[in-house]
């Protein structure tokens, strides 16, 4: 025996161990994937020997190649080996690499739980603190479900030490066994009270963890908590006692009352930075909480401010951040007191650091006005031309946005300086995904302020032509979509209609729904020029753009997305119809021309095939309201439950009849479903009989002769014709020309000031009205009828929090504890308050059935515990003398 | 909570990664990469906050820092954590490796992760902060470290010895030198 080990231990000795590894890669910095696949089998072969520090010597550098990013899960049996030696210096190599490559989804941790519970009531306390920290990183509900005992047994130890692991792993075994945190709660809330501050740290630790997920729940804890805000001294716990109760207090305003004059005198009285900070940060809270009906409401918040200053103020960056990042706190509710730090914020915009300036641009929206928005909006322009990095260009782009179109346009006095901005936005260089941001607004704008339309337009049409006529990419692709659209829907607005069409023609490889946009709006610009085209009897011309029409579609029939090959037939379709029937006419016109008696005739017949098509694109389009698709009323006997189908009868078991209704019941997209079905066979079964009868017109199939004969007795005079005056200069695009309203406007402010009584009178002045658009934002959003705008809905927009799901599992806890707390009863004052205010039905209730319901959750658990299956927990019953 | 703790030296090779939360090895280097190249281009005199990182992320989540020398300490918080308290502790522990390595250098946490990670272990748990008492930390250390020697005793001799014949390897301990960390090679010579 004495041999063998000896034996061992001498072939150990020429086994790499860690620093040979390690100096090994080092040396090997040429081929080190070789290298260390070379160690990889090196170490498969000492994992196969018995000598357990041979293994953990191989476990030691498996942990170290984990941290190069190399698999070592494959290895998980033999470091639950290492893990079960019995030496320290093994069992620590093995729970280290446990804790690295173990995850709660491991399936090898069933193997675990015996191993761990042996250590957890090991009578070392570094063996049992080692197997708490390593468990922390890895427990599945499984270990939780089945060491929980074991673990609350912990929290009695008598070294602090242990306790202080037992109270943080407490809450990870909450995390994974919410059934767990009934039993425990009255422990964990003694230790709150611990001899140790360690322990009392942890355990306020753990309870800030907790409340932060569902505060209400430990609401009645807020004696406890002020107690030891006002004795305690250690900072650390403070900061975390603090922050808890800024969490607690929009729960409950009382406490924030009680607050106020403790945290104040801690602002005054602390040194430290982080408390300060924290403290400044719960008054915000508190304050926001209360909002009024505070004698000293406005000294707090004062205080506060002035603090936040200083703190903005100070060399440290670190403080700076924070200062404005607590001021945006401010903001939300009392902007007033922060606008006059105005200054202050604005050069913190300048700031070399990205941080800082990303907060800073956060105050931004709360300062603007109208007289100040064009300056700002000129400063963060330049900062985008500076700007490096995409997230912070995309963070000034989305402020710009945000700050412009803020209450519905509010700031902006010149939407022409706004479509500028925009479009210099879009030509910005970089490859920024913000595109669709700034389509959206060129469209919501040019849709909304019917006065910029014919601005937009021709800022699109050049945009359009700069990226037509420019071969590398200097505009956002986006924005083109935008562009397209634009130009194509309000071609009524268009100067040059001809140059667009051409422009939009010479579209190179796009996204495909931009490309489905193009060919949909070009085929709207065809129909405007045929309209102008045919008055003037230009049949060339005519047949000369769909020939251009034609060629450039033709290849996109081809595309691979079907959305772009069905506009592109569709609109190829239209073109060759309409260029049959106008090689007809002229035809016809050539001959009419020698008769000359028949023109009047001919002049009606001419207008029908542009009003036709143009009919394609009638109606005005109005702005959506974001949540117009929820609001659309449900039509009467229309049950949305009901099914459409009888579901086919399946053999189902009784337990998954509970999922069908849940899987029924829950998903909103199955109303949505049914929705949309219902209205199709309304009105929308209408649109698209309409819609297939114009398709069939438009089929050759269909075509001989029907058509024409209908339109004969339209008339030249209804079509309407946009008259095109355009008081603006085109300038080239790609000039910094947004600055030009920035110093029209200064001027305007001047010469307003000199002649304070003449508004606008005799001003010839071409600058003047330019400026002086009429500033008609429409702010009407279609809706259902019926329906209204209601901000109801939004707050249950937020699903996505990760914490919900234990939010649902904590909702049991209160009634417990609060039943618990009952009985010693230890602050009167502050918690009769608190129960005044949350003590609704249900807490009262329970005070009257509330112990048995208690036992009996007990008993459940008790049984369910005993159930075959586990094991019985061995610390329950004998825990080891340490503990007692 | 803290999600992560990432040591990397300034070329951006893992020092130490601690994970709170799991991810797949690939993306925890992955995580390292992009988190060095975020922190690496910042100048040392601004703030220690930095949001985004869009893998270790979500907007609750923020990076806090300190640059020592030639590495980067790195921790991802929740908004539950003081930010400031943070840096303190990143302060704690910086100081505490400094105590246990005596003037520790970036070679001593390439040739003994472990041990830093036992280090890490007395100063969080599971993601939560269990300690910043240095003095109580550095206590738990040396107990445990006894233990270690304890066991150790006479028969780990022999492989002490033959590891103390490699360490004398000299064409390495000129390698070694090439790091600005003269002092230290010298130091490893001793064991």
């Amino acid at each position: 025996m004495a041999l063998k080990k000896v034996k061992g231990n001498f072939e150990r000795m020429f086994d790499k161990n860690l620093t040979d590894l390690v100096r090994g890669i080092r040396n090997n910095k040429e081929n080190e994937a070789k290298y260390i696949s070379q160690c990889m089998e090196d170490i498969k072969q000492e994992l196969r020997q018995d000598n357990l520090s041979v293994k953990s010597n191989a476990i030691a550098k498996l942990t170290y190649l984990q941290m190069l990013g190399y698999d070592i899960s494959w290895a998980g049996f033999n470091i639950i080996e290492v893990m079960s030696s019995n030496k320290f210096t093994l069992k620590r190599i093995g729970y280290l690499a446990a804790s690295q490559s173990f995850h709660c989804d491991s399936e090898l941790l069933m193997l675990t739980t015996n191993m761990i519970r042996k250590e957890l009531n090991s009578q070392n306390q570094y063996e049992a603190g080692l197997a708490l920290t390593s468990l922390s990183c890895y427990i599945s509900t499984d270990l939780a479900r089945d060491l929980s005992n074991d673990i609350l047994t912990l929290l009695n130890s008598t070294k602090p030490y242990i306790r202080k692991k037992a109270v943080l792993m407490m809450y990870k075994v909450f995390l994974k066994y919410p059934d767990a945190l009934r039993p425990a709660f009255p422990r964990l809330k003694d230790k709150l009270e611990d001899p140790d501050p360690g322990v009392q740290s942890a355990a306020v630790n753990v309870v800030c963890e907790l409340a932060r997920k569902n505060p209400k729940n430990y609401l009645s804890l807020a004696p406890v908590f002020f107690k030891l805000m006002t004795t305690s001294t250690n900072n650390w716990m403070l900061i975390k006692i603090i922050k808890l109760f800024g969490a607690l207090t929009p729960l409950e305003p009382r406490l924030g009352k009680k607050l106020i004059e403790p945290l104040t005198n801690l602002i005054h009285s602390t040194s430290a930075m982080s408390l300060l900070y924290e403290c400044i940060n719960t008054v915000i809270a508190v304050l926001i909480s209360i909002s009024s009906g505070m004698p000293n409401h406005a000294a707090s918040i004062q205080l506060c401010v002035q603090k936040l200053r200083i703190l903005i103020e100070d060399s440290d960056q670190n403080l700076k951040y924070l200062g404005l990042l607590a001021m945006s706190k401010i903001l939300k509710t009392h902007p007033k007191s922060v606008q006059a730090h105005k200054d202050l914020i604005l050069q913190c915009l300048e700031d070399k650091d990205e941080s800082i300036r990303l907060r800073a641009l956060d105050l931004l929206y709360g300062m603007v006005s109208k007289k100040n928005l064009m300056e700002i909006v000129k400063k963060l322009m330049v900062h985008m031309d500076r700007a490096e990095g995409t997230l912070y260009r995309d963070e000034l782009l989305s402020k710009i946005i945000l700050i412009c179109s803020q209450n519905n346009y509010q700031f902006i006095t010149n939407f022409e300086w706004y479509v500028t901005v925009l479009v210099e936005l879009a030509q910005m260089e970089f490859g920024s995904k913000q595109g669709h941001v700034i389509a959206a607004q060129l469209m919501d704008v040019s849709i909304r302020v019917q006065a910029i339309r014919s601005f937009a337009v021709s800022e699109m049409a050049q945009l359009l032509d700069v990226y037509s006529s420019s071969n590398q990419f200097s505009i956002m692709q986006d924005v083109l979509y935008a562009a397209g659209w634009l130009c194509g829907e309000f071609s009524s607005e268009l100067k040059n209609l001809e140059h667009t069409l051409k422009a939009m023609l010479q579209y190179k490889k796009l996204p495909q729904h931009i490309e489905a946009v193009f060919i949909h709006n070009i085929l709207k610009l065809f129909a405007r020029l045929l309209e102008r085209y045919e008055l003037e009897h230009k049949y060339d011309e005519i047949i000369e753009y769909c020939d251009l029409i034609d060629s450039k579609l033709s290849e996109s029939v081809k595309s691979a997305e079907l959305e772009v090959q069905e506009r592109s037939s569709t609109t190829l379709i239209i073109v060759k119809i309409v260029k049959e029937a106008i090689l007809e006419r002229k035809q016809d016109r050539n001959e009419k021309i020698m008769d000359d008696d028949s023109f009047d005739d001919e002049k009606k017949e001419d207008a029908t095939l542009a009003a036709e098509l143009l009919s394609l694109f009638a109606g005005e389009l109005n702005p959506v309201a974001p949540r117009a698709q929820k609001k659309v009323p449900v039509p009467d006997g229309l049950d949305l439950d009901a099914w459409i189908h009888e579901p086919l009868e399946e053999s189902e078991s009784d337990s998954d009849n509970i999922y069908d209704d849940h899987l029924f019941i829950k998903p909103d997209k199955t109303e949505y479903k049914t929705e949309k079905h219902v209205e199709l066979t309304e009105e929308e079964l209408q649109k698209s009989r309409e819609a297939r009868k114009l398709e069939q017109m438009n089929n050759p199939h269909y075509l001989k002769g029907a058509a024409s004969k209908k339109f004969d007795y339209e008339n030249v005079d209804n079509i309407p014709i946009a008259e095109l005056d355009i008081p603006i200069k085109l300038v080239t695009a790609g000039q910094k020309r947004s600055d030009k309203y920035l110093t029209i406007d200064k001027k305007k402010k001047k010469r307003k000031k000199a002649k304070k009584s003449r508004k606008s009178g005799s001003s010839s002045d071409e600058v003047e009205q330019t400026v002086g658009l009429p500033l008609m934002v429409n702010k009407n959003m279609e809706l259902p009828e019926g329906a209204t705008l209601s901000d109801t809905e939004s707050i249950h927009d937020n699903l996505d929090d990760p914490h919900r799901a234990l939010d649902i599992d904590l909702e049991t806890v209160p009634t417990h504890e609060k039943v618990d707390k009952k009985k010693p009863s230890k602050k009167k004052k502050e918690k009769k308050k608190v129960e005044k205010h949350h003590g609704s039905h249900e807490v009262v209730n329970l005070l009257e059935t509330g112990g048995k319901k208690v036992k009996k959750a007990k008993k459940d658990k008790k049984e369910k515990l005993n159930k075959p299956g586990y094991e019985e927990a061995v610390g329950i019953s004998t825990p080891s003398k340490e503990f007692q | 909570m803290i999600k992560a703790i990432l040591v990397f030296n300034n070329h951006g090779k893992p020092r130490l990664s601690k994970f709170y939360h799991y991810f797949s090895e690939d993306m925890q280097q992955q995580i390292v990469k992009e988190t060095f190249q975020l922190v690496s281009k910042r100048d040392d005199n601004v703030c220690n906050f930095l949001e985004g990182g869009s893998l270790i992320g979500g907007s609750d989540y923020k990076l806090i820092y300190r640059h020592y020398a030639t590495l980067y300490f790195v921790f991802c918080v929740d908004s539950s954590e003081s930010e400031l308290g943070i840096l303190d502790l990143i302060q704690v522990f910086v100081e505490t490796l400094d105590k246990c390595f005596e003037n520790v250098c970036e070679l001593d946490l390439i040739f003994h992760v472990d041990k830093v990670h036992y280090i890490l272990n007395e100063l969080v748990m599971g993601g939560m902060v269990l300690e910043t008492n240095m003095t109580e930390i550095l206590t738990r250390i040396d107990d445990q470290n006894k233990m270690e020697k304890q066991e150790a005793g006479i028969i780990a001799a022999p492989a002490r010895a033959v590891s103390a014949v490699k360490n004398m390897n000299i064409p390495q301990q000129i390698k070694d030198m090439k790091l600005p960390d003269l002092p230290q090679a010298i130091k490893d010579l001793k064991f």
